[in-house]
C-alpha cells in the first residue's frame, strides 16, 4: 500500500473542530463534511485538496473530541495519509478504524514543508520527500492494526 | 511488576491475571454510550456491516444530548434515526428530550457506571466516569458500532502519570481549577496516550461533583482516562444508586509510573484557561482586565448541583452586567428540578440569567449560545479552540462557575472573591 501526493501543513495541536467545525455535524454525509474540511484553519483547503494529497503536522494532530466525522472529512477530500510528529489517541483509532493511514515521524513531520511531493510507503514505513530528495523512516503499523486495515476496517475485521 | 489501578481494571475485563503497558487487548465493555452527532455514525456502520442485534439491550446508552432540543431540521433527523435504531433494538437506555441529560452528567446520576467499570463511549469527555473508579474513555463511532456488536474494544494497555493530591482547596477553588491548573502544568498533551491516576490525601477533600469535573477534563491533557481511588465518599454517592454491585479496583503499592507530580491544593487559585488553547492558564491574580459578552455556566463539566449552587450563591442578590447575556444549563433533568425545589432557578432568573434545559448547545458551538465574530465569553465548559463556541475570531476563556457568575455580574473575568 502506497500514497503520493502534494503536502498540505499544518503546526502544533490541530483540533477536531478545526478540521470540522460542530456547526456541521448535523449531517454524517461524507461528501458534505469534505466540503467544509480544515474550513476554521484553512479556508482554501477545500478549493486546493486534489485526489492523493498528505496531511502533515506538528504534535498532537486531531485533538479534542472524538467525533470520527473528522478523519471522514479529511479521507472523503481525497487525503491518502496523515503525517504528524504524534496524534492524539482517539482520532488515531478512529483513522484505523475507517481505514485512513496515519503515520507518526517527528523528522518529516517537522522537515517536510507546504508544497512537497511526498510518496509513502505504508508496509515499510519509508515516507519520500520527491521535492527535497529526503527520506524518513516510520514506524510501520504493528501486525493487529495492520490486520484492520488490511480487512478494510474494524467493522469488515470482526465481521463473521 | 505491579500494576496501576488502570491495568488492573483492564486485565480484569480481559480475563488476564496482569497486562503491562504497551499490551494489545481485548476488554469486555459494561457500557457503551453514544450521543446525537456520533450515534447516527455509528448506526450507519452497524448497519452497513449487516449486524442485526445488538450485544446488551441495558448495556448500551443512547443521549440525545448535543443538538436537542432539536435545533434545525438535519438535528432532528439525526434525532429521529438514533430514536428508529433505539426502538428497533429495544435499547433500554434511551434518553430523548424529557429524559435526557447531558450524557455524562446523566449517567453517573442514574447508576449506569460506577466503581469498577470498563466504558467506552463516542464522545471524547467519556473519561469522566474515572471519577467513580471505573475505566472509562473516549472512541470513536467505528468503536461504538462494534462494542454494541461485540461487547467489547481492543486497547493498548496505557503506562500512567501519577498525580499526588495533598491538603485542602480554599474557599472558591473548585475541582475545575484543579484541572486547569494540572493542564497547564503539563499541557494538552502532556499525558497523551496514558493515565491520569489521582491519589494523596487530598482527594478526601474533593467532592464527587469535583472528582468528575477533574477527570471529565482529562482528555484535554491528552489522557487516555484520569482515575480516582474509590473511597467511602464513591461508595456513599453509589449507595441506591449504582445498578450493580461496585468492585473496587487499587493500584498496587509497586505500580510503576512513568512521571509523578505533587499539587498543593490549599496553593491553588481560581484559574482561566485563556484562548485557544486550555494549557495556556492564568491565575484569577494575573488575568488583568477582560470584558466579555456571554457567560455560560453548565456542560458535562460544570452542570452538576453542586456547581448551579456555587453560582446561586454569587448571582442570590445581584444581577447580570448590562451587556452580558448569562446562560445557564443544568446537567440533567433530576438536577434542573432539584435546582427549581432549593430556590436557584429563581435566584438565575432573578438576577437577569437564562435557565435552560439540559443541552450541550452552546459548549460546542451548536446552539442556544453561539457568539458572534468577535465576541468573547467566559464559560465553564471544557474547550477553547478556535471557533469552538461560534465565529472564528470569537473567544472562549474557561473557568470555574464561582469565576463565570462573578464575571457575569461585573462583566469583566472576575475573583469571586472580590465581589462587593
Amino acid at each position: 500500500m502506497n500514497a503520493h501526493g502534494f503536502i498540505h501543513k499544518y503546526g502544533d495541536n490541530v483540533d477536531t473542530d478545526v478540521i470540522i467545525p460542530a456547526r456541521y455535524l448535523n449531517t454524517a454525509s461524507h461528501a458534505e463534511l469534505a466540503s467544509h474540511c480544515m474550513e476554521d484553519i484553512d479556508k482554501d483547503f477545500v478549493k486546493n485538496v486534489k485526489q492523493g494529497d498528505i496531511i502533515v503536522a506538528n504534535k498532537n494532530f486531531g485533538c479534542g473530541s472524538s467525533r470520527e466525522h473528522a478523519p471522514i472529512a479529511i479521507q472523503a477530500s481525497g487525503v491518502s495519509c496523515v503525517i504528524a510528529s504524534t496524534f492524539a489517541r482517539i482520532f488515531y483509532r478512529n483513522s484505523i478504524n475507517i481505514g485512513l493511514p496515519i503515520l507518526e515521524c517527528d523528522e518529516a513531520a517537522k522537515e517536510i514543508q507546504n508544497g512537497d511531493e511526498v510518496k509513502v510507503d505504508f508496509d515499510t514505513g519509508v515516507i519520500q520527500n520527491m521535492t527535497s530528495g529526503k527520506s524518513y523512516q516510520a514506524q510501520p503499523f504493528p501486525p493487529f492494526i495492520q490486520n484492520i486495515i488490511e480487512k478494510g476496517g474494524l467493522l469488515n475485521s470482526i465481521a463473521k | 511488576m505491579g500494576m496501576t489501578m488502570t491495568q488492573k481494571i483492564l486485565a480484569a475485563h480481559a480475563g488476564l491475571p496482569e497486562v503491562e503497558a504497551g499490551q494489545l487487548i481485548e476488554a469486555k465493555l459494561d457500557m457503551v454510550l453514544g450521543n446525537d452527532i456520533t450515534s447516527p455514525v455509528a448506526i450507519n456502520e452497524f448497519e452497513k456491516c449487516g449486524a442485526n442485534s445488538v450485544f446488551s439491550k441495558d448495556k448500551i446508552a443512547l443521549v440525545l444530548d448535543h443538538f436537542t432540543p432539536n435545533k434545525d431540521i438535519k438535528a432532528a433527523e439525526q434525532c429521529l434515526q438514533v430514536r428508529e435504531f433505539a426502538n428497533k433494538y429495544e435499547i433500554i437506555n434511551f434518553f430523548d428530550v424529557g429524559q435526557m441529560g447531558i450524557e455524562h452528567a446523566l449517567l453517573p446520576e442514574k447508576g449506569l457506571v460506577g466503581p469498577g467499570d470498563c466504558v467506552i463511549g463516542a464522545d471524547s469527555h467519556t473519561c469522566t466516569y474515572g471519577a467513580l473508579g471505573a475505566f472509562s474513555t473516549g472512541v470513536g463511532s467505528t468503536d461504538m458500532a462494534a462494542g454494541m456488536i461485540t461487547g467489547k474494544a481492543w486497547f493498548k494497555v496505557p503506562s500512567a502519570i501519577k498525580i499526588v493530591l495533598k491538603n485542602k482547596p480554599a474557599k472558591w477553588v473548585s475541582g475545575k481549577d484543579v484541572i486547569l491548573h494540572l493542564i497547564g502544568m503539563i499541557g494538552v498533551d502532556g499525558a497523551l496516550y496514558r493515565s491520569l491516576e489521582f491519589t494523596g490525601e487530598g482527594v478526601k477533600e474533593l467532592s464527587i461533583e469535583d472528582r468528575l469535573c477533574i477527570s471529565n477534563m482529562a482528555i484535554e491533557a491528552g489522557a487516555k482516562n484520569g482515575i480516582f481511588p474509590v473511597d467511602e465518599i464513591t461508595l456513599a454517592y453509589e449507595k441506591d444508586r449504582f445498578q450493580r454491585e461496585p468492585v473496587v479496583f487499587a493500584a498496587d503499592s509497586d505500580a510503576v509510573y512513568d512521571e509523578t507530580y505533587e499539587i498543593d491544593l490549599s496553593t491553588l487559585r481560581p484559574t482561566v484557561a485563556f484562548p485557544h488553547l486550555p494549557e495556556n492558564t492564568k491565575t484569577i491574580d494575573e488575568v488583568g482586565t477582560i470584558k466579555i459578552d456571554q457567560s455560560v455556566i453548565g456542560s458535562c463539566t460544570n452542570g452538576r448541583i453542586e456547581d448551579l449552587r456555587i453560582a446561586a450563591s454569587i448571582f442570590k442578590g445581584r444581577k447580570v452586567a448590562k451587556d452580558v447575556r448569562c446562560i445557564i444549563l443544568p446537567g440533567t433533568q433530576a438536577i434542573y428540578l432539584q435546582a427549581l425545589r432549593e430556590g436557584l432557578a429563581e435566584i438565575f432568573v432573578e438576577a437577569g440569567a437564562v435557565f435552560s434545559t439540559p443541552t450541550c448547545g452552546p459548549c460546542l458551538g451548536g446552539h442556544m449560545g453561539v457568539l458572534a465574530k468577535g465576541e468573547r465569553a467566559i464559560s465553564t465548559t471544557n474547550r477553547n479552540f478556535v471557533g469552538r463556541m461560534g465565529h472564528v475570531e470569537s473567544e472562549v476563556y474557561l473557568s470555574s462557575p464561582a469565576v463565570a457568575a462573578a464575571s457575569a455580574v461585573t462583566g469583566y473575568i472576575t475573583d469571586p472573591d472580590k465581589m462587593n
